[in-house]
């Protein structure tokens, strides 16, 4: 069984269509690139999967969109319990405007938990996992704005995973950031590869190429080509690949 | 084949932009020099009628003589009257119409109404006022009728203040918390009020600074013509600066010998705004820091 599935999705943001039937699997423990030219759907595509969609006016998704073989536009399906188990990570760095440790234990706060120890623990390990914790320990008090971009940025990824997901989204998640902090998230999300499944977009082709396992390429609301990254980046079987990845538009 | 001489390209549109700032700049200076030249009249003509009597004393004489201080204290009263009414309301229904009515007709309609609710001519609130909660619900003149009929008045600007600052708030904060589990109102509590906060707050108060000024309301559902004592109710009359500063000018006892007293009271409502403005800038400025560290 794939951790997250899509069977013939199409998109439509009142009658213009952003996606056009695009099926793809994707295996559990896995980092999976999603590149193309800008507004051919990489986002509307990521935001299928934690059903942050939802919250547009006037949208229209037709298909199926599976994690673990559930579909998760099926009726009944609570919306908020699958979110817990999707975690997602943004353009730009948002931190939310409270302390270092309340960013991370909103998640837990907000889904209702009360135990002030086991939240100093999540707090705790979700910022050691994304290796800030050397940096922020002895500022837990402290406003999140005061960290840089990057610290912001690996803030904000503990903070996804202080609820304990197995899927993480990440829209671009370094475009705003400098060289140093952007090669620190990659590094990361190698380290998270074995205990989370991860989708990021990313327009930076030697970023797709470092980090993903599997790439997909979207054209115009299309998949063009899905495959292994090596594959896409060495050897891409559809033309417009191959333009897109050397450069030639996009 | 064509020639263009650069100098003159260049000279010309030197000469045009020169032309531009000037016309821009004198504009600017312009309304600056009005607004100091209103000060400065204000202040050379009222500041000799203040003093400490003046704003903690009752009028006396047919308001020739004595202080203005019951209208101060009316003035405040129908001020923080109107604002516990409109900025609850104001901000609730900001809020619900930016964070959870879905964008179409109804939305749309909410907004029109709100807009037309702003240019509607204060004197015509005032005149609803009266016929609402004067006669219709009974609070008679009162302090509570005028601070309802100013709270009216002040809750386009509330609204549209609030709506300004939700908007402002970027839709990445709304995603995250939602993505991490939150309902909509824990967002919009947690996450997206807190953000917004020094704004909604600059816009309450610069509404104060709008009702306080305003007399075509108060005309009919509480001003006093003269009432020497302080309310006690909400049910009670009250004087307030701007009807006074009217009442004085217009058809007091003695208009001549009570015009210092008119211009003190003008200065006084002046810094009584300006204060309010700079209370705004102040407040947010404070929250703004503050917002980031709880
Ligand atoms: N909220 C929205 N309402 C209407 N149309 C939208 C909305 N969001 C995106 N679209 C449209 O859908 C298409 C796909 O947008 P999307 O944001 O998914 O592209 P993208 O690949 O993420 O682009 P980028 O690389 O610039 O982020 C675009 O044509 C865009 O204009
Ligand atoms: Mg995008």
């Amino acid at each position: 069984m794939f951790k997250l599935e899509s069977k013939n999705v199409d998109v439509f943001y009142g009658s213009s269509q952003a996606l056009k039937n695009v099926n793809i699997e994707i295996q559990n423990n896995t980092v999976t690139a999603l590149i193309g030219p800008s507004g051919c759907g990489k986002s509307t595509y990521l935001r299928l999967f934690n059903r942050m969609n939802d919250l547009i006016d006037g949208i229209k998704i037709d298909g199926q969109v599976l994690i673990d073989g559930q579909d998760i536009y099926a009726k009944g399906v609570n919306v908020d319990i699958l979110r817990k188990r999707v975690g997602m990570v943004f353009q730009k760095p948002n931190p939310f405007p409270k302390t270092i440790f309340e960013n991370v234990a909103y998640g837990l706060r907000v889904n209702g938990v009360k135990d002030e120890n086991f939240i100093r623990e999540r707090v705790e390990t979700s910022i050691k996992q994304v290796v800030l914790w050397d940096e922020v320990k002895d500022k837990m008090k402290r406003s999140a704005f005061e960290l840089s971009g990057g610290q912001q940025q690996r803030l904000c990824i503990a903070r996804a995973m202080a609820i304990e997901p197995s899927i993480i989204l990440m829209d671009e998640p370094t475009s705003a950031l400098d060289p140093i902090s952007t090669s620190k998230i990659e590094e990361l999300i190698h380290e998270l590869k074995s205990k989370f499944t991860i989708v990021i977009v990313t327009h930076n082709m030697q970023q797709a190429a470092r980090v993903s396992d599997k790439t997909a390429f979207f054209y115009l609301g299309e998949l063009v080509e899905y495959g292994e990254t090596k594959q896409i980046f060495t050897n891409p079987k559809q033309e417009k690949t191959q333009n897109y990845i050397t450069g030639r538009f996009g | 084949m064509y020639q263009i001489d650069e100098n003159k390209v260049t000279r010309k549109k030197k000469r045009n932009q020169k032309f531009v700032f000037f016309l821009f700049g004198a504009m600017g200076y312009f309304v600056v020099a009005l607004l100091v030249l209103i000060l400065t009249f204000i202040i050379y003509k009222g500041a000799s009628a203040i003093s400490w009597d003046f704003i903690t004393k009752m009028p006396e004489e047919g308001m020739t003589k004595g202080g203005i201080f019951p209208a101060i204290i009316g003035t405040l009263c129908l001020v923080a009257g109107s604002m516990l009414f409109a900025f609850p309301i104001g901000v609730l229904a900001a809020i619900y119409m930016n964070e959870y009515v879905k964008d179409g007709f109804i939305k749309k309609f909410i907004k029109q109404m709100t807009n037309n609710l702003a240019g509607i001519p204060s004197i015509v609130f005032g005149l609803f006022g009266m016929s609402l909660f004067v006669n219709k619900l009974g609070f008679g003149d009162s302090i509570l009728a005028g601070s309802l009929t100013l709270g009216l008045l002040a809750l386009p600007v509330v609204i549209r203040t609030t709506e300004e600052a939700l908007k402002a708030v970027d839709n990445t904060f709304r995603q995250a918390s939602i993505g991490l589990g939150a309902s909509k109102w824990q967002t919009t509590r947690r996450v997206v009020l807190p953000i917004a906060f020094p704004n909604i707050i600059t816009g309450l108060i610069l509404s104060v600074g709008r009702v306080s000024g305003e007399t075509a309301p108060i005309l009919f559902t509480v001003a006093a013509y003269f009432l020497p004592k302080l309310p006690t109710s909400i049910f009670d009359q009250a004087m307030a600066l701007p009807y006074h500063l009217y009442v004085i000018s217009t058809s007091g006892t003695n208009i001549e010998e009570s015009r210092p007293i008119a211009y003190g009271t003008a200065l006084v409502l002046v810094i009584i705004v300006l204060f309010t403005n700079l209370l705004a800038n102040g407040l947010r400025k404070y929250f703004s820091k503050k917002v980031k560290m709880n």
